[in-house]
């Protein structure tokens, strides 16, 4: 079983390490969730309602380009920072290993 | 006041099929919702993306399920508060129910229904010091009636879909309209996107893109927006309604505060009637929590039917009911 690293920083700075499988087929938003961490996930992961949006601190250029729909929710966000991603777009796949992630949502 | 039987604070999918529940046992609803049109997430976040998990239906566009759904209620008559949010719960002494809402509209009814989904869906703000305590003196984060702006001078910021029809829209109207956007382009919709820069080609309107807006001034009522633009400098433009326009996102909202047991944000419900722990008081779909939840537009539905079994024994409670039905008794309209 393949086991990828991310570390999460939540919104008062606190940060956590996270190992998860690759096989159980979740999203960033989910995996966030699941960890208690504030993220609502209120569209169900199809890019429409930011409420999971992320800075990513590290390790951004490993990720998968964003996609129109994600761009353009993104745009909608206020609080936009330059490696602002919505985490329900990031799969947890091999190429996310060892990013850190910080959550932006309260 | 408006009476009624049911008051269902929430017009979602979910609050809308309670009318159909509540109408066939002769309940009649009035529906609040925070959002100035019906519809709730449906309409707001996803209009255009396909649902494939209502039965009967292999795939229906999320408003048109919206569309059906006021089509089928229709016959029961349901009146809407839309554009307010319900601020105020009262529990009589005789187990009656007053609303007030946040524009000071009050309804009384017998059963509160909360299909409330996520929350209210309240405007996202941005970080500009003071900005709260401008709201209703300048600052506003929707536009509700466009009048309001008639000859007066109009500071948008935003760049999505909404940032662009209301300054196409408002452009005729307003004295002075200022688009205010952090990047250099537009995504939304071509077609508005063309407009907008015509529009500022055509000198209608002032457009300032790669800006953001960091302070606000007044004297009690808003009279001007900072605005710093990609080199830093900042220049202040005189303004008398500044409207950030970035979406919405979902907050529980007051009724944190009536007393009503909470798991998270979600309502603890009893899974025989969907009550809550105050009596008369039902939550529905996606704002309901129990052992088993599935956040399930088909699971509301279910939800509204039991709910509207247990509420008619608290509006009229010395009647005795049989389920009839519809195939054999058809709908008997208001």
């Amino acid at each position: 079983m393949d086991i990828i690293n991310i570390y999460v920083e939540d919104f008062s700075g606190n940060r956590q390490h996270l190992e998860i499988p690759t096989e159980i087929n979740l999203n960033l938003m989910e995996v966030l969730k699941a960890s208690e961490y504030p993220v609502q996930g209120t569209c169900g992961g199809m890019a429409l309602c930011a409420t999971c949006h992320v800075e990513v601190l590290s390790g951004s250029e490993q990720l998968n380009p964003p996609q129109d729909q994600e761009l353009d929710m993104l745009d909608t966000l206020p609080e936009l920072t330059d490696n602002s991603r919505l985490a329900c777009q990031i799969p947890i796949q091999e190429n996310i290993d060892g990013i850190i992630v910080k959550v932006l949502t309260e | 006041m408006i009476q009624t039987d049911i008051c269902i604070i929430g017009a979602g999918p979910v609050g809308l099929f309670a009318v159909f529940e509540a109408g066939l046992l002769k309940m009649r609803c009035h529906l609040i919702d925070a959002l100035p049109k019906i519809g709730g997430q449906l309409t707001e976040i996803y209009p255009r993306k396909p649902i494939y998990d209502i039965p009967g239906y292999p795939t229906i566009l999320a408003e048109d399920l919206i569309k059906n759904l006021m089509e089928q209620i229709e016959p029961f008559k349901p009146s809407f508060t839309l554009g307010e949010r319900v601020e105020k719960f009262v529990k009589n002494e005789d187990g009656s129910f007053n609303l007030t809402t946040s524009a000071g509209t009050e309804v009384s009814c017998k059963v509160v229904v909360i299909a409330g989904g996520l929350g209210c869906f309240e405007p996202r703000k941005p970080e500009i010091p003071q900005l709260e305590q401008y709201e209703g003196k300048g600052v506003t984060y929707m536009v509700i009636n466009p009048e309001t702006y008639r000859n007066k001078r109009v500071v948008l910021a935003g760049g999505g879909d909404s940032a662009l029809d209301w300054t196409v829209f408002l452009a005729d109207v307003a004295a002075e309209l200022t688009l205010v956007h952090r990047s250099e382009s537009f995504r939304g919709a071509p077609d508005s996107v063309e407009k907008v820069m015509e529009l500022a080609k055509e000198k209608k309107i002032r457009l300032m893109l790669k800006s953001n807006i960091n302070a606000i001034e007044g004297n009690g009522k808003l009279t001007g927006v900072s605005i710093t633009d990609q080199h830093k400098s900042v220049q202040t433009i005189p303004t008398d309604y500044f409207i950030p326009l970035f979406g919405l996102s979902p907050k529980l909202g007051p009724l944190e505060n009536w007393g009503l047991n909470l798991d998270k944000s979600a309502i603890t419900v009893d899974t025989f009637d969907y009550s809550t722990s105050v009596p008369g008081v039902y939550a529905i779909g996606d704002i309901n929590s129990y052992p088993g939840k599935l956040k399930l537009i088909l699971c509301g539905f279910h939800e509204a039917a039991l709910m509207a079994q247990s509420a008619y024994k608290v509006v009229y409670p010395n009647q005795k009911y049989s389920l009839k039905y519809t195939t054999v008794n058809g709908i008997q309209s208001f």
